[in-house]
């Protein structure tokens, strides 16, 4: 006999099938990194479409952040597939009926998007690194140059515009495949937890904030690491950026279960249990209270008194951390909570995440920290630092 | 190879140009309004082409229904097992394509106490997760009320499982049974997630999801599914809704039936006698 491996334990009356957890924490990590994709890729938007001009230190970090975060996009979603082998079946032969059908596509068209964004915004420094270097890595670069060596002011201009044009395309594309997500949960009518209008809204506005808090810690710890200072203004312009965003993501997510509380249609009698209970730890002190109203007064705070230099950069990078963690909480609580009340709305169970195994407590850490290793790599061979690329950028002339 | 960069690189632009209006072609006729209706949960069209799995049997001929007697059933739970031994179900006290619920009112509280076999409490009582009994838990306390409800996939006609299904590993027959495609299924469970009747379960030994097929290896063969053929009381009525003489067309005509959650919009096949208020 096989051996089950996310058996629940439970309270009340559930479903016997229920009695197995179905969507372990891979899938809570998942949503958690496709948001990121979309924040880092709001903050790259809001300097090459919208013209925020403070936030240029940080426009090349954060395309690479969105990339390296997508392609790690799938691998929850792969070591959870009972055959992963025959992941592409579902991009060969869609089922149009299926929110999740629609994955392959959106997915690969926005890597796609990416890598060719990525490759205009560092075509200059490919073209040089290829003229320059004579190594391996050289190599690389001439291959990266796809033939192209001109970085005339015409060639550079439409270059631009094809930075932009991606740009453009990208928002939608980002938040597209994020909001998306958060229809998949949103559109289930089996739980009344998930089924909401509101939840791929609630979604995006979150997955903003993550993304822009991801940005302001990665952007100080690098500045931290690579001992250079760091940008006030353009990390002012991230804390605003968060500041901005989180008053909405709260208030959608407070409208979200406000409305669960006053509809208050069958089974809500289980899930007032529920968050009074187990969930009042995760979801009302840890997603709402430390990790989503306290960086609110905190950057409110700042930004009232104008606070600056190391308070500034301390009191940003803070707030910054508790919306990372928020946002985890907030995914966690969708995805493993709404599996926690039982569709007969008279029962609750309990997730007792496994420990090791491919869809263990390490195997989720390790893949949310993952894209971090991968960006520390590809920095290496696409710097994304102002001062590394402008000066050897004007040597070369 | 040219060394001169400048007409190639022109040529590519111009390649480029049109890739990325091709895409933009690409992507406005998926996003084409007439993708709506076909997505609606209301118009899931049954599975079209040959007929499955016997050379001999008709799907078009026969539309399948079940009804369940809840004023009958004895809560012996035979259905549970010979389910399990036919359809190669696991054999442990969490997996079910079919199950009993009983539900107990005792005297002086509002709600119903609600078990099933898989409570460990009836595993103890039958002493191994492989045979199902329900114990006698309330033999000291005051009943008001108690019945029986068996349960199993209400092979809906518009099934929220296989709209959401990303591969079309599951679908709608055309003779009303709803089938999953072992050899296709991917293993997302998306399907689990979305049946509001908790009638499906992930086989992890062979990776996809299973659940009832009404014996559909039985039927089209003219057999009875097995649970239907062991109840001892006739609680579980099965047959073609296009013989106006078949036992399930008695039973909905004889009795004022009812389905379970039909505000879901699912629209079930499985139509009940003898249930109560909590049951869902």
């Amino acid at each position: 006999m096989e051996l089950l491996n996310n058996l629940a334990h439970y309270t009340g009356w559930v479903y016997p099938n229920e009695t197995v957890f179905e969507w372990s924490l891979l899938i809570a990590v998942y949503p958690y990194l496709t948001g990121l994709v979309a924040g880092a890729f709001t903050v790259s938007s809001l300097y090459q479409v919208f013209g925020f001009q403070r936030l240029k230190p940080v426009a090349h970090l954060a395309l690479l952040t969105s990339l390296c975060f997508m392609v790690f996009v799938p691998v929850p979603l792969l070591l959870h597939l009972g055959h992963p082998e025959r992941a592409f079946n579902s991009t060969i032969t869609p089922h149009l009926t299926s929110a999740m059908a629609m994955f392959g596509f959106f997915a690969s068209f926005y890597v796609v998007l990416l890598i060719l964004e990525t490759w205009f915004a560092y075509r200059p420094f490919i073209v040089e690194q290829a003229q320059k270097r004579s190594d391996l890595l050289g190599r690389f670069y001439r291959l990266l140059t796809l033939g192209s060596y001109d970085l005339s002011e015409k060639a550079m201009r439409y270059d631009r515009k094809w930075i932009f044009a991606l740009a453009v395309v990208g928002i939608p594309a980002a938040h597209g495949l994020h909001g998306y997500v958060g229809f998949m949960y949103g559109s289930l009518k089996a739980r009344e937890w998930w089924s909401s209008d509101l939840m791929p809204v609630v979604f995006l506005f979150s997955a903003i904030i993550s993304g822009v808090s991801l940005l302001a810690v990665l952007y100080v710890v690098t500045c931290k690491l690579r001992k250079v200072p760091i940008d006030l203004a353009c990390l002012k312009g991230l804390g605003y950026t968060i500041w901005g965003f989180i008053m909405v993501a709260l208030v959608l997510e407070g409208l979200e279960f406000a409305n669960i509380v006053y509809k208050g249609r069958e089974g809500v009698d289980m899930i007032m249990e529920y968050v009074t209970g187990p969930l009042l730890v995760p979801y009302f002190v840890l997603q709402m209270g430390v990790g989503a109203i306290t960086p609110l007064i905190l950057l409110s705070y700042m930004i009232w008194r104008g606070t600056t230099g190391r308070a500034l950069i301390w009191g940003i990078t803070l707030s910054a951390a508790l919306v990372l963690m928020s946002v985890f909480m907030m995914r966690w609580n969708v995805v493993i909570g709404g599996q926690e009340i039982s569709k007969t709305g008279k029962g609750l169970l309990s997730y007792n995440p496994l420990i090791f195994g491919k869809e263990g407590l390490f195997m989720g850490i390790a893949l949310t920290f993952a894209p971090l290793g991968a960006l520390w790599v590809i920095s290496r061979v696409f710097p994304p630092w102002e001062d590394a690329a402008a000066p050897s950028h004007a040597g070369a002339h | 190879m040219k060394n001169d960069s400048k007409p190639s690189s022109a040529t590519r632009r111009e390649f480029l140009g049109k890739l990325g209006r091709a895409t933009a072609c690409v992507g406005a006729v998926a996003g084409a309004l007439s993708v709506l209706p076909e997505v609606s949960a209301k118009t899931e069209a049954p599975s079209a082409g040959g007929s499955f799995p016997n050379k001999d049997y008709d799907w078009t001929k026969h539309q399948w229904a079940f009804g369940v007697d809840a004023t009958k059933c004895i809560g012996c739970l035979r259905c549970a097992e010979a389910c399990k031994r036919e359809n190669d179900v696991p054999r442990n006290a969490h997996q079910f394509r079919t199950w009993v619920e009983r539900y107990v009112y005792l005297e002086g509280e509002e709600r119903a106490h609600i078990d099933s076999q898989q409570d460990p409490v009836n595993i103890e009582a039958s002493g191994s997760e492989k045979e199902y009994r329900f114990a006698n838990r309330y033999k000291d306390a005051k009943v008001e009320k108690a019945f029986f409800v068996p349960k199993l996939c209400n092979h809906c006609t518009h099934p929220a499982c296989v709209q959401v299904c990303p591969v079309g590993a599951t679908y709608r027959t055309e003779d009303g049974v709803v089938l999953i495609d072992h050899t296709y299924c991917i293993g997302c469970r998306y399907c689990v997630q979305a049946c509001p009747y908790g009638a499906r379960y992930f086989n992890e030994e062979k990776g996809v999801s299973d659940k009832c097929t009404w014996c559909y290896h039985r039927i089209t063969k003219g057999l009875q599914p097995a649970c239907v053929e062991v109840c001892p009381v006739g609680a579980r009525i099965f047959g073609d809704l296009k013989d106006k003489q078949s036992p399930v067309s008695l039973f909905i005509r004889n009795n004022r039936v009812q389905v379970l959650r039909p505000e879901t919009g699912n629209a079930p096949n499985v139509y009940y006698v003898g249930i109560d208020k909590e049951v869902n």
